[in-house]
């Protein structure tokens, strides 16, 4: 199914057909063309991966040739709005920006449900992770994938008490990478140890067959423990537990990627206290791939002070290592993510990346020498004797246990304020039953004993051979559930919107098609606690519902405070009813910069009347705000309060192509009285035919200015380029009447 | 537990080490604190990866359900789920599809009982 850049996804045509539709492929996919240099616009990049076939570039790509370097890491994005159909939108825009890893959150409470959920259920702060959400977002990815031209990466999470069910649904349905870490679930979800490390294996020898990318779960400690960066040496010996039980289940090294953050933030020294770790964790985990995370334990609802944070993490990247780039929304220190700040997010990862592009051919760590070095080793050895009292107490569950985890010391000191958890206790206990000696699964990819010969010894290899091959051969085993719940799924969902997807109804949105949602920010001169109030009063002013203060900053206690309101607008815009007038037509720079090479202009220019305005037309003229002037046009500037008679006659004596009349006052139509003046006069003196003439300023419409003898107007917001447009546009024009 | 920083005591014996030397210890603890739990994973199994097992077979996510809960009341999940699906499909000669169904039904367990006599090893 091909779709144009210009049209939207069709979530009806996505879910057509759904219990037909098979993933195109399994497993993960890395980007293509890195190690390469690579010349894209007037640069040659370093660090770079094959660019895409369609994306948007960065804001200021328009001053490069509009180029959109895409990083060598793949870009991960996390999407959790709780509606699957709204998430799909939101890839494609994350898609276009550069995202090619598109991770889901699932449901609060999932890691609790034994078995697999179906349907379409909404959820909160992620989707329930289901056969027909998964398919339905794969579906979609496919489409989109083609549109950008770079294969994306769908990723979910393989944890709590069904690990092994989902694994199996990820496998068949072409999910390429997953959380999987029992550590996780013991520490976080307090679910069985047992049940969690048994139904591991069988999980990660399921992904392990699909060539599933695998993300540990370790990142989780930095953010639980009171003072990240002192659990730098338990994230070493978590991310070994995960790593090499999976390596031991059969798992290969290049698919076990590390989850790993710079454990603190500014305003703490956080370079020199992240760089070694980060320096230590790569060295020891030369083989495992890493992704690096952002740092979320030290976010406010700043958007501004988080995004400095995320750049620094990407610095960190930069200069170590970073196979897989996670992002985190600046917007996650109040709320569950809008589309925008996802989209923010990408794009500060993409534009930290391309500006930091071949750093390291000039900067290198002291690796050798000084406080990184020193550092570097003590990390590892306090990771070591961690491991070694691990072994000293009895093992795993015993360290558990005793709360060796998420203790907030910097190991071997310890707060006695870790984790503990009991082998016999926690969710899911008593579950685990010891296989039989004739126990058999004739199924691939089944971990662990497995007593085939019984039946047959030929199928010892190919266990499935005893039934004819598992759905993991034969797709069309698959038993496919639509929907459980009549009440709740995508279908009534759809209902809802409905009056939003197929009609020309418009309505704001961050999360969800018509949740009305907007944001607005403002200064109050008064302090917080006042400003907070008064800002609510005014969002109820403003007729919004459900008004809410999700940032409020400090300018200066007495002075003012900034504030940042969300709200709810109940009304839809018809855009059949908006009067849009057309886009100004723009030439390329390098277009106009050749019209005047070759054919040099020249201008007159003034604010004329009684009129002592100058800003605007400075603006239109200075080279130092992107005026004409940069493309070669040469500008006589008169000043202001000029006669209309004066600009005339500079026009002539310096036979100009152009006059510009900055024109701001408007009292009386005065504005136009001036340019109906000035076109008459050039009649009169036999110059209107060979002269163009524009007028500008903040109540200027060019259609009056036009009615009143100019050839164009400029309003409010016109800029040079606009400006230089007309003229060489005009210029031609005139040439071609002759 | 609480414990002051007893790092340079704690390090004595890592002290001659070179970093490869420590990097190679470190991997060996990694391996020694999960042998026994890869072990462990081999010798059992949970109604997570019954279902599992199931799926594979061809059954939907709540039929796999209703056979693990049949099969762990009658005490067979040391069997393997999948085994006694694949057994009784044998021993009756049907489809391995329509012998799971039959247990979703609420059906055959008598002779899955019979078959794997009572569940004793």
């Amino acid at each position: 199914m091909d779709l144009k850049p210009n049209e939207k996804l069709d979530i009806e045509n996505i879910l057509k057909d759904l219990d037909k539709y098979r993933p195109r492929r399994r497993g993960w996919t890395w980007r293509e063309g890195i190690g390469e240099k690579r010349r894209m616009g007037k640069f040659e990049y370093y660090d770079t991966s094959k660019p895409l076939k369609d994306s948007q570039p960065l804001p200021a790509a328009k001053y490069f040739n509009n180029i959109d370097p895409q990083p060598k890491s793949i870009i991960t994005t996390e999407i959790a709005s709780g509606r699957f159909e709204d998430d799909i939108r939101r890839m494609r825009m994350a898609a276009w920006h550069g995202a090619d890893h598109l991770m889901v959150i699932r449901t609060a409470g999932q890691s609790h449900y034994d078995g697999l959920i179906e349907g379409t259920p909404q959820g909160i702060g992620g989707i329930p992770i289901t056969r027909k959400q998964v398919r339905a977002q794969r579906k979609a990815l496919d489409i989109i994938e083609d549109e950008v031209g770079r294969p994306i990466n769908y990723h979910s999470y393989v944890s709590g008490v069904a690990g092994p069910e989902i694994a199996v649904m990820f496998a068949e349905e072409g999910v390429n990478g997953a959380h999987q870490d029992p550590q996780y679930n013991v520490l976080y979800r307090n679910i069985n140890m047992v049940r969690s490390f048994v139904d591991a294996a069988s999980a990660k020898k399921t992904m392990a067959w699909a060539n599933i990318a695998q993300i540990d779960g370790a990142h989780n400690a930095n953010a639980t423990a009171r003072e990240a960066w002192k659990v730098m040496p338990e994230l070493m010996v978590q991310h070994a537990i995960n790593s090499m039980f999976s390596v031991k289940v059969g798992m290969k090294k290049e698919n076990i990627c590390l989850s790993t953050v710079p454990p603190t933030a500014p305003p703490a020294p956080c370079m020199r206290l992240d760089l070694p770790y980060a320096v230590a964790l790569r060295e020891l985990f030369a083989e495992y791939k890493m992704r690096a995370q952002m740092n979320t334990k030290y976010m406010e609802s700043s958007a501004r002070e988080a995004t400095v944070t995320h750049v620094l993490n990407l610095l960190i990247s930069q200069m170590t290592r970073a196979e897989i780039q996670s992002t985190i929304t600046p917007d996650e220190g109040r709320n569950v993510p809008w589309h925008i700040y996802n989209i923010e997010a990408v794009d500060t990862a993409k534009q930290a990346f391309a500006g930091m592009d071949g750093l390291t051919e000039m900067l290198e760590i002291k690796r050798d020498h000084g406080e990184l070095a020193e550092t570097v080793r003590e990390l590892k050895e306090r990771a070591i004797l961690f491991m070694e009292e691990i072994l000293e107490v009895g093992g795993y569950f015993k360290a558990v246990e005793e709360g060796f985890f998420v203790d907030s010391g910097y190991y071997p000191e310890r707060n006695g304020d870790g984790i503990s958890r009991k082998s016999d206790g926690g969710i899911g206990v008593g579950t685990v039953y010891e296989r039989d000696r004739d126990y058999m699964a004739p199924v691939t990819a089944h971990f662990g004993y497995n007593n085939i010969e019984q039946y047959d010894k030929d199928a010892v290899d190919n266990p499935s051979k005893l039934i004819g091959g598992s759905t993991f051969e034969d797709s069309d085993k698959i038993v496919y559930i639509d929907e459980l719940d009549e009440n709740d799924n995508v279908y009534l969902r759809l209902e809802e919107t409905k009056e939003l997807r197929n009609t020309s109804k418009l309505r704001p949105e961050m999360e969800w098609l018509g949740d009305g949602i907007i944001l607005i920010t403002l200064f109050l001169p008064a302090e917080e606690r006042v400003a907070e109030f008064a800002a609510l009063e005014i969002g109820k002013k403003l007729g919004l519902e459900d008004v809410e203060v999700i940032h409020r900053e400090i300018m200066q206690e007495a002075e003012g405070t900034r504030i940042e309101l969300k709200g709810r607008v109940g009304f839809t815009i018809d855009i059949d009813d908006l009067v849009i007038p057309p886009k100004p037509e723009v030439l390329t720079e390098d277009e106009i910069r050749e019209d005047i090479d070759n054919n040099p202009m020249t201008v007159v220019a003034a604010t004329v009347g009684e009129d002592e305005h100058s800003v605007g037309l400075r603006e239109i003229i200075d080279i130092k705000h992107g005026g004409i002037e940069k493309y070669g046009i040469e500008s006589n500037y008169l000043g202001t309060s000029v006669p209309v008679e004066k600009l005339v006659d500079a026009a002539i004596e310096i036979n100009a192509d152009a006059i510009l009349a900055s024109t701001i006052i408007s009292h009386d139509d005065i504005h136009y009285k001036n340019m109906k003046k000035l076109h008459e006069l050039c009649v009169e003196k036999g110059i209107r035919d060979k002269i163009i003439l524009a007028a500008g300023g903040t109540q200027v419409s060019n259609e009056l200015a036009v009615k009143n003898g100019m050839d164009a107007g400029f309003g409010r917001g016109s800029n040079g380029d606009q400006v230089a447009t007309f003229l060489v546009k005009r210029r031609r024009e005139m040439k071609n009447e002759d | 537990m609480k414990r002051e920083d007893d790092f340079k005591e704690r390090r004595k014996h890592l002290a001659s080490l070179s970093e490869a030397e420590l990097e190679q210890r470190f991997w060996e603890l990694a391996e020694k604190i999960v042998d026994p739990l890869i072990e462990l994973s081999e010798k059992n199994t949970t109604p997570s990866i019954e279902r599992s097992v199931l799926l594979r077979m061809g059954f939907s996510s709540l039929e796999a359900q209703s056979i693990v809960e049949g099969i762990i009341d009658r005490g067979l999940l040391g069997k393997g789920a999948g085994h006694i699906v694949y057994r009784l499909a044998m021993d009756k000669n049907m489809e391995i599809r329509d012998a799971g169904l039959k247990l979703v039904d609420g059906e055959m367990w008598d002779d899955v009982v019979k078959i794997f006599q009572g569940g004793e090893k």
